[in-house]
């Protein structure tokens, strides 16, 4: 241990007070205000960058599963399901989908995380910092929101490979509505991470909650001529409302003969009024908001 | 020293979990500048006291003022003025030393301009300077100890809480530790509260509380306690136990055990009833040895029970605990 202790001069800048190495200063630490609040959502909200950036092996792991879907699924039942696509490829019906299964994966991870922090004792100290929860809750939500985009935007990359061109607009258009996903995905993981203390629950608990989401969004089918109870559910999955805008705007940048838009992209109704895009992405950015209040509320409350 | 406000006073607290009371209406104060500390077997109520006067844990009953401000009432201001290191580690092992401690400063509101130099001073006082930019996770437990009360100081606490700084971490480096507190306490004024178990740490301590079953059951000096005991403890190894433990009962009343491989008995003013005992035993003795009474013997007299003891039995009802769960 004493080896260790010695600082050697040349490390470094040079100290201000060479002779008193070791004199301490005391530092004034204000009183609470925004500005205080506004450093604690950014310090929360870069951990979760800093720690995704050195997680290199977490940044694969998430692809694999929605690359697996894309190519491997996707091509295996394009053969089958030529007949159906109106000459689209299906890889490209379901690129969509496979975009919002990268974000929501990462972002259930980023939430994950709390459970890991408060096993390993790191939430504690965020917990006792003189700032309020909310600050934490939200850099964290925002924080995993942030990469979540960014794996979302790792799919969004790829999209020539499945047919879809780059282009500004629609890039622009996918990111965004990929990163409120990713913000609301985050908020509901965090949501039930304020709850549950044990990582294996929390895992099961997200996988009983993101697969059925996935399946029941349409991802993977058209949401036209539905049974009435499965078209019930799919307006009330909240994953719709992201894979369907990202669809529509993918189909627009396409050449895409009528009836195959009314066959693949029959777009979502609520008793028979055609929701638009705006209203699908206010209704993720409202659940999100909600959630984040909840857990905000839950993080609160005195332990 | 100690100047007319105390840095932590606390009347009749009180922590229920409900039916079982973990800290029984306990009563104190620490001085400004004082080094405190909290001894008692696990599960005696330290760590949910120390957790209560940190905010952490709402109390049931009573009030407790830390650095002027009430636990529960200001409880912002009270942590501003706080520093924890708490038993076990709350560091973020994929971060390196300086962004931990950068994260500590950003949730404190620590001035923008006095991070970099503040975050130096305490680096190097602990002599993690150079392992700045090295992963937490890299670290030894002595290294990711001393990293925590250096980050427990990064805000100028006036009050820095210490739950059993040194559980778990070998001889050596609990000596080092102790070192580092030391000097810290002669470098910044400082109040210093701390919970251990280890009877040879509560010795560096100005004033201890011991604490069991949730209630302080002495308070004063280490030297007073000691005095109160008023017994040096003499060990003897013989041939025969327990023919020595009867003889020391019959020929001068006392009541001896086995105690480490010896007959361990206390008695006013050993040294000099060694002589007594060589020509009064009737039984051969091959050593002796007189110590004066530890802490360790402060805590058996006044709680009847060895501090090891205590805390076996407790190890054993968490392994009868866990041996329950995993059927």
């Amino acid at each position: 241990m004493a080896t260790e202790t010695t600082a050697a001069p040349s490390d470094g800048p040079a100290p201000s007070a060479p002779d008193r190495p070791h004199e301490l200063a005391r530092v004034r630490v204000p009183t609470r205000s925004v500005r205080s609040e506004l450093r604690a959502i950014k310090v929360v909200w870069k951990r979760e960058l800093i720690r995704f950036s050195r997680d290199r092996l977490r940044i694969l792991t998430s692809l694999i599963q929605p690359f697996l879907f894309l190519f491997v699924l996707g091509t295996g039942i394009s053969s089958i399901a030529s007949a159906g696509t109106h000459g689209i490829n299906f890889r490209t019906f379901i690129y969509p989908g496979v975009v919002c299964m990268a974000v929501m994966f990462t972002a259930m991870f980023s939430a994950a995380s709390i459970v890991w922090d408060r096993e390993f004792g790191f939430l504690r100290e965020m917990m006792v910092a003189p700032v309020r929860r909310s600050s934490i809750v939200l850099g964290k939500c925002l924080g995993g929101a942030t990469v979540a985009a960014f794996q979302g935007l790792i799919v969004i990359a790829i999209s020539p490979l499945v047919g879809v061109p780059y282009e500004l607009g629609l890039i622009l258009e996918l990111l965004g509505l990929a990163l409120l996903l990713a913000f609301s995905i985050t908020a509901f993981g965090v949501m039930f991470a304020a709850r549950v203390n044990q990582m294996q629950s929390f895992m099961a608990l997200m996988q009983m909650a993101i697969m059925p989401m996935f399946f029941i969004s349409g991802a993977l089918f058209s949401v036209a001529s539905l049974p009435a109870w499965l078209a019930v559910l799919n307006r009330l999955d909240p994953l719709t409302y992201a894979v369907e805008p990202m669809r529509r705007a993918i189909f627009e940048h396409l050449n895409v003969s009528a009836a195959a838009r009314r066959a693949l992209d029959p777009g979502v109704t609520w008793f028979g009024w055609h929701v638009p895009t705006v209203v699908e992405a206010a209704v993720i950015a409202l659940l999100g908001v909600v959630m984040l209040a909840i857990a905000i509320v839950e993080f609160s409350r005195a332990e | 020293m100690a100047s007319p406000a105390p840095a932590i006073s606390v009347h009749g607290l009180v922590k229920r979990y409900g039916e079982v009371v973990a800290v029984n209406g306990i009563e104190f104060e620490v001085g400004t500048g004082e080094t405190f500390g909290f001894l008692g077997p696990n599960g005696a109520g330290k760590s949910t006291t120390i957790n209560m006067l940190c905010t952490l844990v709402r109390p049931s009953g009573g009030s407790a003022l830390v650095a002027g401000h009430d636990v529960v009432g200001e409880r912002d201001d009270v942590r501003r003025n706080i520093g924890l290191v708490f038993q076990d580690t709350t560091l973020d092992g994929y971060l390196t030393a300086e962004e931990n401690l950068r994260l500590h400063a950003e949730l404190y509101g620590v001035p923008r301009e006095a991070v970099a130099e503040r975050m130096r001073q305490v680096l190097e006082m602990i002599g993690l300077w150079e392992r700045r930019a090295s992963p937490v996770n890299t670290f030894s437990g002595g290294m990711k100890r001393r990293l925590e009360i250096a980050r427990g100081l990064l805000h100028s606490p006036r009050v820095l809480f210490l739950d059993e700084p040194t559980v778990g971490l070998d001889p050596q480096t609990r000596r080092s530790i102790w070192s580092y507190i030391r000097e810290l306490k002669a470098r910044e004024d400082i109040t210093i509260f701390l919970t251990t178990h280890y009877m040879d740490e509560a010795e560096y301590c100005e004033r201890i509380a011991i604490m069991d079953h949730g209630s302080i059951i002495v308070l004063d000096t280490p030297e007073a306690l000691k005095a109160s005991v008023g017994k040096d403890r003499v060990q003897i190894e013989t041939y025969d136990d327990d023919a020595a433990i009867a003889a020391l009962h019959e020929r001068f009343g006392l009541d001896a055990t086995v105690a480490e491989g010896a007959v361990t008995f206390g008695v006013p003013e050993g040294e000099h009833f060694v002589p007594r005992l060589f020509t009064e035993l009737g039984q051969p003795i091959r050593s002796v040895n007189v110590s004066r009474p530890s802490l360790d013997d402060v805590f058996m007299s006044y709680t009847g029970t060895t501090i090891r003891d205590a805390e076996s039995t407790g190890t054993d009802r968490m392994r009868n605990v866990a041996r329950m769960m995993s059927r």
